[in-house]
């Protein structure tokens, strides 16, 4: 079965992912306090590097002119929570619903494909990861720290952000042994948090700012950067081509390797 | 006019070096209840899951409802309705969100679902509980629902693996009530166990598996009267005498069985085989005569006991 | 301290050993990895204004930076150490009550435990402090007389949090006690910046929890700031906390229990 349709990504061939996502807004009814708490740590994360931190940086320059600190780390603490909030929901909440909870294997019993349900979780995690991001763009406005009406294309940013993190954290999940290999997840995300030009400008790193490249982080941090700032390179083509790239990659592997563990 | 609802040849199973299944052949009729016997590790789920269309064959054909399971896995399931050894229930949702959010999954209308699940939460004996959650639930009640749950998308065929292990004898004849029910009302049963009492009132028709291959096949009445004697004599000895006493009841009866804990003669007259052991001075600690049961025909075929 | 204590310790210990790698990866690697992203990184950003400075008491950010890094860990160690496995040990693998079979009381088991996180945030205080002392930018004595602060620190977080663990019968809370207390203690409780420049309110809650009194006294340690008398009335403060937290689980579990 895993041998049908290989020459497409397999991501494509989702016909009912929209089902998944309707059991866990079912399922959150009743634990809405969850999701709700999810805003705060990058809004937590924001106020302090504004309150503390925005003195004793002073102005930093973004596309060429001298913002204050706060503004400088509002849009990439965007882009972090699109990444953090796709990782939590596509790896540890996977692992339960996959290795303990067997929601997937009663879901398989049905027409449900391995495919709808993978490309439903990611679905989710987007959904979720949006309403973040527009309460977080909320708050940024609130304190003053938008630059332009062009920061409303970071939502369709921070949504390619969260496909490209929930599609990785899927296609790990399905590889973890167990709970333990959580912490995995944690050490492998925090460098990323904290070395995607998230705190200080690529820069900084001097000869060694191409490694920061690497992170598809550092890709999305720009994209909500340039949003923020309204100011559009050729640049941001690279950037939404890496991301996109890397996120097709990631979910045609997590598909095919659902497949192969449901289907034995 | 019968249809054949599964038709498969030569149906192979393997996982790495492993056989789980290994070459049999089965036909299920529609509105059949038929039944796989075996003991743990026999081939059944593995049998089951390629029959519920989400295990891929490793070889030979599987046809069920005419359709190939490989190309059109999902139309076939939409057919099914699947009760697996171990229950699958969302924990997380209540007992009535179960069962509407699986229908979802068949594309039922969210009112249709929703109607449905109201009318098995009677069936299941569970509409006092619609509201709570699932993890609350005692382990007969979960089965219940697992099994109303498989009846959302209205399937012609059911199967259901393993449907009453673990539960107490109350729950188990509580069970077998809807089960019979269903069959009454057409539904095609398909299910493993390893308990022959289940598999007797049960199924009409069933296979005997060992080490993924079909032994015997038949109704269980067929298979007693074909494989075993009428009735059947048991003795208990004074413990760990078992094996040493087992050579004085040879000639007794028509067969002799030892047992770690007891030894079994075969007979069709179990009171005349009892006299004969009297006779021959032996003091059994307490002697049984009972009907011969699909136990005796699984001993026989393969000089195991279920349970092993 | 009573020799139960040091078994269920040593069960723990026994627990441990197949986990040990990764865990002690992510409570090594992660507080370096905040000290050279925030540290270094950041810190360039700050030290190149002259304002900063003076706030900083005329350290380096970087120096300014590693010691609150060094207590952060522990909090979050203590707090981690202090949830699950607490639930785990009454709930799910129930080893708790395997212990309460035996002679061992609920006292043992508050102080085993407590021993066992307190050698978990020592070690891993330690490896984060022989990392700061590798570098010039952080090297300093103050980081041995460290380690013990991070201990207690740990502890005044641990217990506490075990007394409320002992009692509720979901996970759920262990998640919001991370997102509402850890993390916001972890930003504003004066590891990254003085407390002076935030608000005054948010400064005594701040002060109210355990975790900057150790922050100050470790960072006085490391800058060679430290009055002896301030430093133990700071930490009389933590210890305040592991004592009060020790107290009302022993009092908890002998409830859950023994009765």
């Amino acid at each position: 079965m895993s041998g049908e349709l290989r020459i497409l990504p397999v991501a494509f061939t989702a016909r009912r992912p929209q089902r998944m996502i309707e059991r866990h807004i079912v399922a959150y009814r009743r634990q809405w306090l969850i999701i709700v708490s999810g805003f705060f740590e990058p809004l937590f994360y924001l106020l302090s590097m504004r309150a503390g931190l925005g003195n004793l940086v002073g102005k930093v320059s973004v596309a060429g002119t001298q913002v204050p600190y706060d503004a400088f780390v509002a849009p990439a603490l965007m882009a972090s929570s699109a990444m953090n909030g796709a990782i939590f929901d596509s790896t540890g909440n996977v692992l339960h619903r996959l290795k303990y909870a067997r929601i997937y294997d009663a879901a398989l019993a049905t027409p449900m494909s391995p495919t709808d349900v993978a490309m439903g979780e990611i679905g989710w995690a987007l959904l979720r990861g949006q309403l973040y991001s527009i309460s977080f763009l909320g708050v940024m406005a609130a304190l003053g720290l938008v630059q332009s009406w062009w920061v409303l294309m970071a939502l369709p940013a921070c949504a390619l952000i969260g496909l490209t993190f929930a599609g990785i954290g899927f296609a790990g999940t399905t590889y973890m042994r167990g709970w333990a290999d959580m912490d995995i997840v944690n050490t492998a995300t925090m460098p990323l948090f904290l070395f995607s030009a998230t705190f200080f400008p690529a820069a900084s790193y001097g000869s060694w700012a191409w490694v920061v490249q690497l992170s598809p982080l550092y890709h999305g941090v720009a994209l909500v950067r340039a949003a923020n700032a309204g100011v559009w390179t050729a640049s941001i083509l690279a950037h939404i081509a890496v991301l996109l790239l890397v996120s097709i990659i990631a979910l045609s592997i997590a598909a095919r390797r659902l497949d192969v563990l449901l289907r034995k | 006019m019968t249809e054949s609802l599964i038709v498969a040849r030569q149906l192979v199973k393997r996982f790495g070096e492993f056989t789980a299944v290994d070459g049999i052949d089965v036909e299920v009729q529609r509105g059949e209840a038929f039944g796989f016997l075996g003991p743990n590790g026999a081939g059944k789920s593995s049998t089951m899951r390629m029959i519920g269309c989400v295990s891929p064959v490793t070889s030979g054909s599987l046809r069920l409802f005419g359709l190939d399971p490989a190309t059109h896995g999902a139309q076939i399931r939409r057919r099914l309705g699947v009760v697996p050894q171990l229950d699958t229930l969302d924990t997380e949702l209540t007992v009535q969100e179960n069962l509407w959010l699986y229908g979802r999954y068949f594309d039922l209308s969210r009112s249709e679902a929703k109607r449905r699940a109201k009318e098995l939460l009677e069936f299941a004996q569970l509409a006092d509980r619609a509201d709570s959650i699932v993890d609350h639930l005692s382990g007969g009640m979960k089965r219940r629902l697992s099994i109303a749950r498989s009846l959302i998308n209205e399937p012609e065929m059911l199967l259901l693996d393993e449907p009453t292990t673990g539960l107490d004898p109350q729950a188990r004849h509580v069970l077998w009530d809807r089960l019979y029910r269903l069959k009454q009302q057409g539904v095609t049963l398909v299910l493993t166990t390893h308990y022959m009492d289940e598999a007797e009132q049960l199924c009409d028709r069933l296979v005997v598996m060992d080490q993924g291959k079909i032994v015997a096949e038949g109704s269980p009445r067929e298979l007693i009267d074909r494989y075993s004697t009428r009735e059947v004599l048991e003795l208990r000895f004074t413990a760990g005498t078992n094996e040493a006493l087992a050579p004085q009841v040879q000639g007794i009866g028509e067969r002799q069985e030892l047992l770690p804990d007891r030894v079994l003669v075969y007979a069709d007259d179990g009171e005349a085989a009892l006299a004969a052991t009297h006779a021959r001075g032996l003091q059994p600690e307490s002697a049984l005569v009972r009907r011969s049961s699909l136990e005796d025909v699984f001993l026989l075929l393969t000089g195991r006991t279920l349970a092993d | 301290m009573t020799t139960g204590a040091f078994r269920v310790a040593g069960w723990h210990l026994a627990l441990y050993r197949r986990l040990w790698r990764m865990n002690l990866l992510s409570s090594f690697v992660q507080p370096l990895m905040y000290l050279l992203g925030l540290g270094v990184g950041v810190g360039a950003l700050v030290d190149r204004n002259s304002a900063s400075g003076a706030t900083l008491g005329g350290a380096s950010y970087v120096a300014f930076v590693a010691p609150g890094l060094l207590i952060t860990a522990a909090m979050a160690l203590g707090a981690i150490e202090s949830m699950w496995s607490v639930m785990g040990g009454l709930k799910w693998q129930r080893g708790y009550h395997g212990i309460a079979a035996t002679p061992l009381e609920a006292r043992d088991i508050v102080l085993g435990h407590g021993v066992w996180i307190a050698v978990r945030c020592g070690l891993s205080a330690t490896a984060v402090a022989a990392a700061l002392a590798y570098f010039p930018d952080t090297r300093s004595w103050g980081l041995l007389p460290a380690v013990p602060v991070a201990m207690l620190v740990g502890l005044s977080f641990a217990m506490p949090i075990m007394a409320f663990s002992i009692n509720t019968e979901t996970d759920g809370a262990f998640a919001a006690i991370q997102r509402f207390v850890i993390i916001p203690l972890f930003l504003f409780g004066g590891a990254f910046y003085p407390l002076s420049q935030l608000p005054v309110g948010v400064q005594w809650i701040a002060k109210a929890a355990p975790l900057w009194h150790g922050v100050i006294v470790a960072r006085g340690f490391t800058t060679h700031s430290a009055g002896a008398l301030w430093a133990v009335g700071h930490l009389a403060y933590v210890v305040a906390f592991a004592f009060a937290g020790t107290t009302l689980a022993v009092r908890n579990l002998r409830r859950k229990l023994y009765s």
